[in-house]
C-alpha cells in the first residue's frame, strides 16, 4: 500500500473538515431539538411540548433516557475519535504494532457497566408503563368510545348520548378537579392508531379488540394529530383534532350535541334530497329517518371546523366539492361522488348548512 | 511454484466464446460464481429500490405535493422496503458469505453446491415475481398492482375485503419463493461451516466472518420459517376462505403482528450480523492488530442470536398489550443492547494502539462505528416503551432503522466491497474515486437521516403520501430530500469505480492488504478449486503465522 | 508460497468433522419445526374462539389406527436402515416397503376422516376458526408425509433395481431422520388437536 506525503496531508485536512462538520451538525441538531422543545406554537404537535399527564410522564422519561444515551454517545464518540487520530499510521517503517489479543478485565468492565445502565433505564421505564397503562378511571372522567374507520374517526360519548366525528371535544382537567377523558378504542375495519402527540402516546385501534387510553389536558386549545397506523389509501388524511374546552364551554358543547337536528323550513328541499338519495345509507341525522352508520354522523356537521376528517376546512364551497367530487379532496376515500345536478347540490348544501 | 504453473495451464483467460461463458454462469454451482451472481442481482435492486426511495422523497419535499398519487406512493414505500430487505441486503450478504466462507475455512466449495444454485435462483425468481406486479392492474404509471400494504403487510388490510386485487398476492408469493431460497442458503452455510473446515481449524480458530454467518444462518432457519407460515396462513385466508386473520370470524389482527415480528425482528439481526462480520475482518487488517477479544466477540454474537428471538413485540408496544407484556419486552430489548455494545468496545479496542490506515474499506468501517453507535442508542430510546408510544410509527423510527440499515449495514457492505473487490476480480479499485464515494455518500446519509429524526419528534407519522403545512415539518422534509442527491452521487461514483476498475484496474495480486485469513493465500481471483492443497492451520491468523514465523499467533491463543 | 502446508505435529488427533448430510438434515428439520410451531401456536390460540360452527368435541374422532400405523412406520424404517447397515439388502427392501405402506395407510385414514368431516359434519377450512386451523395444521403435516412418501418411493424403486447397497446406509439413515421428524410432529399435532383441543 503506497502512501505519499501529499496523501497524508490531504487526509489530515479532510479529517479536520469532517470533524468540524460533524460538530456543527450535532450542534445544529441539538439546538433544533431544544427549539422544538421551547416552541410554544401549539400548532406544532411536538412530543416535547406535552400538555397532558401521559405525555408529560413520557416527556420526563424521554429526557432521562436522552441524558443517559447522550452521555454514552459522548464517551464512545470521543473514544472512537481519539483512537482514529492518535493511532493513525504515521511512519512507513512497516513494523507491526504490538499484537494485543484482548483483556479480560476490560471485557468485564464494559459488560458490567452496560448491565447497570440497562437496569436503571429499565426500572425508570417500568414505572412509567405502569403509571400510564394501569391508571384507574376516577369518578369525574369523561368516557369516549373512539371507532376507527377507513378514513375517519367516530366518537361516541355513551354516558352523554352523543355521537360525533373527527373532532373530539374534551374538558380541560386540572389537578384540583380532575376530569380526564378515558377512551375506548375499537376499529370497524383495519388497524388504525390514535396519535395526538401533545396529549399522549399513540394507541392502536384494532378490529375485534378493545384498547384503552386516557388523557387529561392541562390547557384549553386545539391539539392536532392523525392516524398513525397505515390503514389504506387515504391513511395520510385521517386527521385528528382534539378541542380541549373549559368546563363551561364543554358543558355548552354537550348540550348542543345532545339536541336532535334543528328543522328549518328554508332547507326543506335540501332535506328532501338528502332523505331520498343514498345519503341516508351511510349518514345519520338524529331526529330524522337518516340513520346510516357507515359514514360520519351529520347531525351537528356545522359545529365542526373541518370536513373529511380534517382534509379540508368546513366551508360551503368545500362541502359542495366533497359531495360532488370527493376524489378532488381525498382520492380513494369511501365517500362516493353523488352526481347531483347544480340546483340539487345547492339545495342539499343549504340543508347541511342548517345542521348546527 | 509448481501449483501456480499447473494452475496457469489449466485456466485459459478470455479465449472462450461469450455464449459459452454466459452459459457457465447460468448453470454454475461454483460458490464463487454464485456469490457474484447474488451480489450483482442485489446491486441491480439497490438501484431500483433507490429510485423508489427517490420518488418517495420527491413527493414529500413539500406538503400537499402532487408528484405521485396516493396509490402510487403507497406502492412505492411498500416496494422500497420489501426490495431493500429481501432483494438487496439479504442477497448481498448471502452472496458475500457464499463467496467467502469456503475460502476462509479452507474448503473447495459449499457443502451442497447444487442447493446453493437452487437457493440463488429461487431468490432471483422471487424478486422477479414481485416486480412482475408492476405491469399488472392499472399499468406501469399507476405502478401496476405492486404491493401497497406496507412491507409488513398488516392484517386485516391484506384481507380480500380490503385488498381485492393481487397486490398482496405478489408480495406473499414473491417472498414465499425467495424465503425457500433463504432457508436453503442457511442450511448450506451451517453445514459448510460445521463440516468442511480445513484441518486444524477448530471452531475457536475460524474467522469471525464464519462465526457470524453461522449464527446468522441459524437465525434464518428459525426466523424465516415463521414468515413462511404466516404467509401460508394469509394465502389460506385469501384463497380458501380461511379465517386466521378475519376479525369477523374471531380472527386476530394481532396474531399476524406476532407472527410477522417473530420473523421481523430476528431478520434485522440477520442483516446486521454479517455486517458485523465485515467490520470484524476489515478493522483488524487496517489497524494492523488482531481482533480484540475474539472469544468475547463470538460469545456476544451467539448471545445476540438467542436474545434477539425474544424481543419481537417491541414493534407492538402500541397494540395494547398489558403492562406486564410491555415490560417483558422492554427488558429483553434493552438486554440485547448489551452484547451489541460490547462489540463496539471490542472494535475500538482493536484500533487502540494500532497503526490505522485510512483506505476506503477502513473509512467505511469507521463511519459504521459512529453510525452504528448512534443507531443503537436511538434503539435504546425506542426500547423504553412509553417513549416508544410517541416515537413508533413516526419518522423517528424510520430514521432509526435507516440509520441501522444504511448507516451501519450498507456502509459495512461498501467497506466489504472495497476490501474484497481485489480478491474477487483480481484488480485494484481506484482509491480516489472510492474516497469521493465515501464522502459524498456520508454527507448525503447524514443530511437525510440525521434530520429525519426531527419530524418524528414533531409528530409526523410514517407512510403518509402528504402532510399538512403548518405543523413545522416542511423544512426538515426539504433537507431530508436534498440529502438524496448526495447519496445518488456517491453510488454513481461507486458504480463507475467498479466498472472502470474491472476493465482498467491494476493487477491486485494475491494479498494487496497484507491480510491474515486464508482467502488471501489464493490467487486473485481464486482458481475454480480454491486451494491447490487444502491448508492445515494452527491459529486464527494462518497468514500471520507464515509471515511472522518468529512470533506466530498460536503461541498466544 | 501461499498455500504451503504447515506440518502438524503427529501427536494431534485426526481432524474429523460431522457428516454433511446429517447436519444439513438437522438444519432442514429445524426450519420445518419452526413452521409447524407457528401453525400449532395458531391452533392453540384459537381453541374455543370460533364464533359459530362445529366444535372439536362434536366432530373429531380419535384417529387411533392411523396414528398406530404412522408411529410403527418409524420403527420399521429404523429396522430397514439397520438391516442395510448390516448389509442385509433384502430385509432392507422389505422393511422399507412396509414403511411406505404404513405411511400410505395413514394418509388414507386422514383422507377418510376429512371426507367424513366435510360431507357429514359440514366442517371445511372456511367454516370457522376451528376448521381453518384444523385443516391447515393437519394438512401441512399430511403434505410433509406425502413428500416423505414420494422420496421413500423413489428409494424403493432404487432398491428394486438393486442399486441400494451397504455403502448407502448412511444416506438412508439421514432420510429416515426426516421420516422420524414427521412422526414426532404427528405426536405433537395429535396431542394438541385431539387431546388438548377437544
Amino acid at each position: 500500500m503506497k502512501d505519499t506525503e501529499r496523501e497524508r496531508k490531504w487526509g489530515n485536512i479532510v479529517g479536520t473538515v469532517a470533524g468540524i462538520l460533524i460538530l456543527l451538525a450535532s450542534l445544529l441538531l441539538a439546538t433544533n431539538l431544544c427549539a422544538a422543545d421551547a416552541a410554544t406554537s401549539p400548532a406544532i404537535p411536538s412530543i416535547f411540548n406535552p400538555q397532558s399527564t401521559p405525555a408529560d410522564s413520557i416527556y420526563h422519561l424521554s429526557i432521562f433516557v436522552l441524558a443517559v444515551t447522550g452521555v454514552i454517545f459522548a464517551i464512545v464518540f470521543s473514544l472512537i475519535a481519539y483512537a482514529i487520530t492518535k493511532f493513525r499510521r504515521r511512519s512507513e517503517d512497516g513494523a507491526e504494532p504490538p499484537q494485543v489479543y484482548g483483556s479480560n478485565q476490560m471485557e468485564i468492565a464494559w459488560t458490567v457497566i452496560p448491565v447497570l445502565i440497562v437496569l436503571v433505564l429499565f426500572m425508570a421505564t417500568a414505572r412509567v408503563i405502569h403509571a400510564i397503562e394501569d391508571a384507574r378511571m376516577p369518578k369525574g372522567a369523561i368516557e369516549v368510545t373512539a371507532i376507527g374507520h377507513q378514513y375517519w374517526w367516530e366518537f361516541r360519548y355513551p354516558a352523554l348520548g352523543i355521537v360525533t366525528a373527527n373532532e373530539l371535544h374534551v374538558p380541560v382537567s386540572n389537578s384540583s378537579r380532575p376530569s380526564p377523558t378515558f377512551l375506548k378504542l375499537i376499529s370497524a375495519d383495519t388497524d388504525h392508531s390514535f396519535w395526538v402527540p401533545r396529549l399522549a402516546g399513540k394507541t392502536d385501534l384494532i378490529p375485534n379488540r378493545v384498547n384503552r387510553m386516557w388523557i387529561d389536558p392541562h390547557d384549553v386549545g386545539v391539539y392536532v394529530g392523525q392516524c398513525a397506523q397505515f390503514c389504506g389509501i387515504q391513511h395520510a388524511k385521517m386527521l385528528l383534532r382534539v378541542y380541549v374546552d373549559s368546563p363551561q364551554q364543554f358543558a355548552q358543547w354537550v348540550q348542543e350535541e345532545k339536541r336532535p337536528a334543528q328543522s328549518s323550513d328554508a332547507a326543506e328541499e335540501g332535506r328532501r334530497i338528502f332523505e331520498t338519495t343514498s345519503c341516508i345509507n351511510c349518514h345519520s341525522v338524529s331526529g330524522t329517518v337518516a340513520d346510516g352508520r357507515f359514514g360520519p354522523d351529520l347531525t351537528h356537521l356545522m359545529s365542526r371546523d373541518t370536513i373529511a376528517s380534517g382534509a379540508t376546512p368546513n366551508t360551503p364551497e368545500n362541502l359542495k366539492m366533497w359531495i360532488q367530487d370527493p376524489d378532488a379532496i381525498k382520492p380513494g376515500s369511501l365517500m362516493p361522488a353523488m352526481k347531483l345536478n347544480d340546483p340539487d347540490l345547492d339545495a342539499l348544501t343549504a340543508y347541511l348548512e342548517t345542521l348546527r | 511454484m509448481a501449483s501456480e504453473t499447473i494452475a496457469l495451464n489449466l485456466v485459459k483467460l478470455g479465449t472462450r466464446p461469450i455464449g459459452d461463458r454466459l452459459h457457465d454462469w447460468v448453470v454454475t454451482v461454483d460458490h464463487k460464481k454464485l456469490g457474484i451472481l447474488y451480489i450483482l442481482y442485489a446491486l441491480m435492486f439497490l438501484v431500483i429500490g433507490g429510485i423508489e426511495a427517490t420518488i418517495i422523497r420527491i413527493q414529500l419535499i413539500v406538503p400537499h405535493n402532487h408528484f405521485v398519487s396516493a396509490e402510487v406512493f403507497n406502492r412505492m414505500f411498500t416496494m422500497h422496503g420489501t426490495t431493500m430487505i429481501f432483494f438487496v441486503t439479504m442477497p448481498i450478504l448471502f452472496g458475500f458469505g457464499t463467496y467467502l466462507i469456503p475460502l476462509m475455512i479452507g474448503a473447495r466449495d459449499m457443502a451442497f453446491p447444487r442447493l446453493n444454485a437452487l437457493s440463488f435462483w429461487l431468490t432471483a425468481f422471487g424478486g422477479l415475481l414481485l416486480y412482475y406486479s408492476f405491469i399488472g392492474g392499472s399499468g406501469l404509471y399507476g405502478a401496476g398492482e405492486a404491493p401497497d400494504v406496507g412491507w409488513f403487510a398488516y392484517a386485516p388490510l391484506t384481507a380480500r375485503a380490503f385488498s381485492p386485487g393481487h397486490s398482496t398476492d405478489f408480495w406473499t408469493l414473491g417472498l414465499l419463493v425467495s424465503g425457500f431460497g433463504s432457508i436453503g442458503t442457511a442450511v448450506n452455510f451451517i453445514t459448510t461451516i460445521l463440516c468442511m473446515r480445513c484441518p486444524g481449524m477448530t471452531l475457536g480458530k475460524m474467522p469471525l466472518l464464519a462465526w457470524m454467518n453461522l449464527v446468522m444462518a441459524g437465525m434464518v432457519i428459525l426466523a424465516v420459517s415463521p414468515l413462511t407460515a404466516a404467509q401460508l396462513m394469509l394465502s389460506i385466508d385469501r384463497y380458501l376462505g380461511g379465517h386466521f386473520f378475519d376479525a369477523q370470524a374471531g380472527g386476530s389482527a394481532v396474531l399476524w403482528m406476532h407472527f410477522f415480528w417473530i420473523f421481523g425482528h430476528p431478520e434485522v439481526y440477520i442483516l446486521v450480523i454479517p455486517a458485523f462480520a465485515f467490520v470484524s475482518e476489515i478493522i483488524p487488517v487496517f489497524s494492523r492488530k488482531p481482533i480484540f477479544g475474539y472469544p468475547v466477540m463470538v460469545a456476544a454474537t451467539v448471545c445476540i442470536g438467542f436474545v434477539s428471538m425474544s424481543v419481537w413485540a417491541h414493534h407492538m408496544f402500541t397494540v395494547g398489550m398489558s403492562s406486564y407484556g410491555n415490560t417483558f419486552f422492554v427488558i429483553t430489548t434493552m438486554m440485547v443492547g448489551i452484547p451489541t455494545g460490547i462489540k463496539i468496545f471490542n472494535w475500538i479496542g482493536t484500533m487502540w494502539g494500532g497503526k490505522i490506515q485510512f483506505n476506503a474499506p477502513m473509512l467505511f468501517c469507521i463511519a459504521f462505528l459512529f453510525q452504528f453507535l448512534l443507531a443503537g442508542l436511538t434503539g435504546i430510546m425506542l426500547s423504553a416503551a412509553p417513549f416508544n408510544w410517541q416515537l413508533t410509527a413516526s419518522y423517528f423510527v424510520v430514521a432509526h432503522f435507516h440509520y441501522m440499515l444504511v448507516g451501519a449495514i450498507l456502509f459495512a457492505i461498501f467497506g466489504g466491497f472495497y476490501y474484497w473487490f481485489p480478491k474477487m476480480s483480481g484488480r485494484m479499485y481506484n482509491e480516489t474515486l472510492a474516497k469521493w464515494h465515501f464522502w459524498l455518500f456520508l454527507i448525503g446519509f447524514h443530511l437525510t437521516f440525521d434530520f429525519m429524526h426531527i419530524p418524528g419528534i414533531l409528530g409526523m407519522p410514517r407512510r403518509i403520501y402528504t402532510y399538512e403545512p403548518g405543523r413545522g415539518w416542511e423544512i426538515w422534509n426539504l433537507i431530508v430530500t436534498i440529502g438524496v442527491v448526495f447519496q445518488i452521487a456517491g453510488v454513481v461514483a461507486f458504480v463507475i469505480n467498479m466498472l472502470r476498475s474491472l476493465v482498467k484496474g491494476e493487477s491486485a495480486g494475491n494479498d494487496p492488504w497484507d491480510a491474515w485469513t486464508l482467502e488471501w493465500s489464493t490467487s486473485s481471483p481464486p482458481h475454480d478449486y480454491n486451494f491447490a492443497r487444502i491448508p492445515v492451520i494452527r491459529s486464527r491468523r494462518p497468514l500471520w503465522d507464515l509471515k511472522h514465523p518468529e512470533d506466530p499467533d498460536w503461541k498466544y491463543e | 508460497m501461499s498455500c504451503a502446508a504447515i506440518t502438524r505435529p503427529s501427536t494431534e488427533p485426526d481432524f474429523i468433522l460431522r457428516s454433511r448430510g446429517r447436519v444439513g438434515m438437522f438444519a432442514l428439520i429445524a426450519a420445518e419445526s419452526a413452521i409447524f410451531t407457528i401453525f400449532v401456536v395458531a391452533y392453540i390460540f384459537y381453541i374455543g374462539k370460533s364464533v359459530s360452527g362445529p366444535k372439536p368435541k362434536d366432530v373429531l374422532d380419535l384417529p387411533i389406527f392411523s396414528t398406530v400405523c404412522l408411529l410403527s412406520s418409524s420403527l420399521t424404517i429404523h429396522l430397514a436402515v439397520r438391516a442395510l447397515r448390516n448389509a442385509k439388502v433384502g430385509a432392507f427392501g422389505s422393511w422399507w416397503f412396509v414403511t411406505i405402506a404404513l405411511g400410505a395407510i395413514f394418509l388414507v385414514g386422514t383422507a377418510r376422516e376429512w371426507q367424513r368431516l366435510i360431507f357429514e359434519k359440514g366442517l371445511t377450512v372456511s367454516t370457522n376458526l376451528f376448521g381453518t386451523t384444523y385443516y391447515s395444521l393437519v394438512g401441512l403435516h399430511a403434505f410433509h408425509v406425502t413428500v416423505g412418501l414420494i422420496v421413500l418411493a423413489i428409494g424403493m424403486i432404487f432398491a428394486l433395481l438393486g442399486k441400494v447397497k451397504q455403502e448407502h446406509s448412511e444416506r438412508t439413515e439421514i432420510l429416515s431422520l426426516y421420516w422420524h421428524f414427521v412422526d414426532v410432529v404427528w405426536v405433537i399435532v395429535f396431542t394438541v388437536v385431539y387431546v388438548i383441543g377437544r
